[in-house]
């Protein structure tokens, strides 16, 4: 086994011939840049200065009395120029395709963040940008598609397969594999073939090594666990990562379980898939038993996804995080919940995140804190939980 | 080759001008009794080896026509275990050598020694799998190999430097992409494919066939005379679309005439 961009037996890089050559010198490029300095402090100035870091680490008081168990912290991705964590990742692999000396930035996207922070940083560093959007997603996040319009990107809806995220993975990597000269595949989460999930986690560590700082700030000790949700898992590993040696920090996945993890509309990975080979890495997948992709489901177009990185599926095989499935309702639940609570509506996906923290915080005592990161805000998705309730909004 | 194993994939290339016409044809597009019919039509037509795809659901190597054919096999609920049964089929009846064509998934799901056991027992001799570049391709070559399989190597535009380590461990043929980006039928190839082949040929004797893009006869002679064979596949898996349970006499006429092709290099 190629022992190059594993996570014990996950990762790998099975992707085409056509692709291995570009993949090794966006690797190059890459061990090269993470340790110039000219190049990090570029890349620090764009997040302080233009995406507006460091995100702030709120503590939630009423939240904190209401729940009656630990103190509850939230992580303010969605505060972030743009509204999600996902800018952290695209100013980096921005700046990096720009310093290869390509023009073009392309991206799949499930709700339409990633897609409006790629989007965004093509036309701040004047590049090029075509966005693969699942039609399905295109309906569910329309207005997310004018975002990237506006921004200057083209948009293709796929009507392939489900017409959702993998669907818009497959035709961006389809595209890059057809031009890579002037072209970076600015992959969104920690997924994919290596360098990819490496490169993702480093840029979305930023996430954890403030909230670190930032608790240890607050409360003079580490948080008793840290909460975040889990698609293909970009936020998550940001928001986990610099706690993974602190053993006693408790590391908490939480995946979209759909309509349930006993029917066949989820899309939690870890509960219901089994190892497999897709999407460029070696790690867990829903499938049925002919290695078939599984149609996934979730009322959250951005972890409507039907694999998890592998540095997850690593971390799961270890003990050293768990991985818990919450339902469409929970997560609506607890959107309605922080929105009503805090004042804070946060992404649908974030919401799966708070959902966990609402059933366990009474578990922890006042003297323990429960970091949740809020991985985006949730204006994008307002229409859709107003449908979900079945109430109509008219224009 | 120092690989050791016995199959039939370099009969393909042993004939008349030493020249291979490759077909490839999506299994149980529309239906299995089809593709059986197909295969055993484009082998008497003389086509030299065929590719039979088992179908993924995101075959991401794929242009649009074998998608397509993918997902409609797919409905029509072909399985791996299926696209077994057509092989046993064909088998009762040709000797062709057969290669399948698919995705790392289906094999690795079904388990690597279980998968080729069956490939020997039925006598498939090869299998080319996009997704499993020479990085990786030890973990599936091992059992492959073990049952007397052989894995296709692809070369593409973009391999440059990677071209000879590839070749060198090739085995059965390698497979060179003519283009850049998923298959399908194209107008024109404007890669320097003979350089390419050129670096092949400067490490191995294993023939070189062109596949991607290749649809009409004239292609089909000028890939040919460049290599040691022609490959195609969408302009197939398009006949097949179009004119479903009836396609035979079609493929007749069109395998016959790229055949030709290949012949007069």
């Amino acid at each position: 086994m190629n022992e190059k961009g594993r996570f014990g037996i996950h990762g790998g890089q099975y992707i085409s011939e056509t692709l291995m050559n570009e993949l090794i010198k966006l690797e190059e490029a890459y061990e090269h840049y993470k340790n110039d300095p000219e190049f990090n402090a570029e890349l620090t100035d764009l997040l302080n200065n233009y995406a507006g870091r460091p995100s702030l680490l709120y503590y939630a008081e009423k939240m904190t009395k209401d729940l009656g168990g630990a103190k509850i912290y939230l992580k303010r991705e969605d505060l972030n120029h743009t509204g999600s964590h996902k800018i952290n990742n695209v100013l980096g692999q921005a700046l990096l395709a720009k310093k290869m000396g390509k023009t073009r930035l392309i991206a799949e996207t499930g709700a339409g963040q990633h897609g409006v922070a790629t989007a965004t940083a093509a036309a701040l560093l004047d590049m090029e940008c075509e966005i693969f959007m699942g039609k399905e997603d295109t309906v569910r996040q329309a207005l997310n598609v004018y975002r990237m319009e506006l921004l200057g990107a083209k948009v293709n809806a796929v009507t392939t397969g489900t017409m959702t995220l993998k669907d818009a993975v497959n035709d961006a990597m389809r595209e890059w594999s057809g031009r890579v000269a002037d072209t970076h595949y600015c992959l969104g989460s920690v997924m994919g073939p290596h360098p990819f999930p490496t490169i993702v986690r480093d840029f979305q560590s930023v996430i954890s090594k403030e909230a670190r700082a930032q608790i240890l700030e607050a409360e003079g000790k580490l948080p008793a666990a840290v909460i975040a949700c889990v698609g293909g898992g970009s936020n998550s590993i940001g928001a986990f990562y610099n706690f993974i040696p602190d053993k006693e920090v408790e590391l908490i996945g939480c995946e979209a379980g759909g309509r349930g993890v006993d029917t066949p509309e989820t899309a939690a990975t870890i509960a219901t898939g089994s190892l497999g080979i897709f999407h460029g890495m070696k790690s867990y997948f829903c499938q049925d038993k002919y290695g078939q992709i599984a149609p996934v489901y979730s009322i959250s177009a951005g972890l409507d996804y039907p694999g998890i990185g592998p540095e997850h599926a690593y971390l799961h095989d270890i003990g050293r995080a768990k991985y818990v499935p919450v339902t469409d309702e929970e997560a609506v639940c607890a959107f309605e919940y922080l929105s009503k609570t805090e004042g804070i509506i946060p992404a649908i996906e974030s919401a799966h995140a708070v959902a966990q923290a609402i059933k366990i915080a009474k578990n922890y005592t006042p003297d323990q804190s429960i970091i949740i990161c809020i991985s985006g805000r949730g204006d994008k998705d307002v229409a859709a939980i107003a449908r979900y309730r079945g109430v109509d909004l008219h224009d | 080759m120092s690989k050791n194993i016995t199959n039939k994939i370099s009969k393909a290339f042993d004939n008349a001008n030493g020249k291979a016409f490759i077909a490839f044809i999506t299994a149980g597009d529309p239906d299995a009794d089809s593709t059986v019919k197909y295969i055993l039509e484009m082998a008497r037509t003389g086509a030299d080896l065929i590719e039979i795809g088992i179908p993924f659901s995101d075959p991401t190597a794929e242009g649009v026509v074998i998608q397509d054919a993918n997902i409609r096999a797919l409905k029509g609920g072909m399985t791996t275990d299926g696209v077994f049964d057509i092989v046993k089929r064909v088998r009762e009846e040709s000797d062709i050598p057969l290669c399948f064509m698919t995705y790392a998934n289906p094999v690795f799901h079904y388990g690597y020694d279980e998968f080729f056991s069956k490939c020997e027992k039925l006598g498939v001799d090869g299998i080319i799998v996009p997704d499993m570049p020479f990085e990786e391709k030890q973990e599936m070559e091992e059992p492959a190999n073990a049952h007397n399989i052989s894995v296709i190597s692809m070369v593409s535009p973009t391999s440059e430097e990677r071209i000879k380590n590839i070749a060198k461990d090739a085995d059965g043929f390698i497979y060179v992409v003519s283009s850049m980006g998923v298959t399908g039928v194209r107008s024109e190839i404007n890669t320097d494919l003979d350089s390419i082949i050129g670096h092949i040929r400067e490490v191995t004797d294993t023939p070189c066939a062109i596949g991607f893009g290749i649809s009409t006869p004239d292609q089909a002679k000028a890939m040919a005379a460049k290599s040691d064979g022609a490959i195609v596949g969408s302009a197939i898996v398009r006949i097949v679309a179009e004119h479903g349970k009836d396609a035979g006499k079609y493929l007749y006429d069109y395998v016959k005439s790229m055949k030709d092709a290949v012949l007069s290099v």
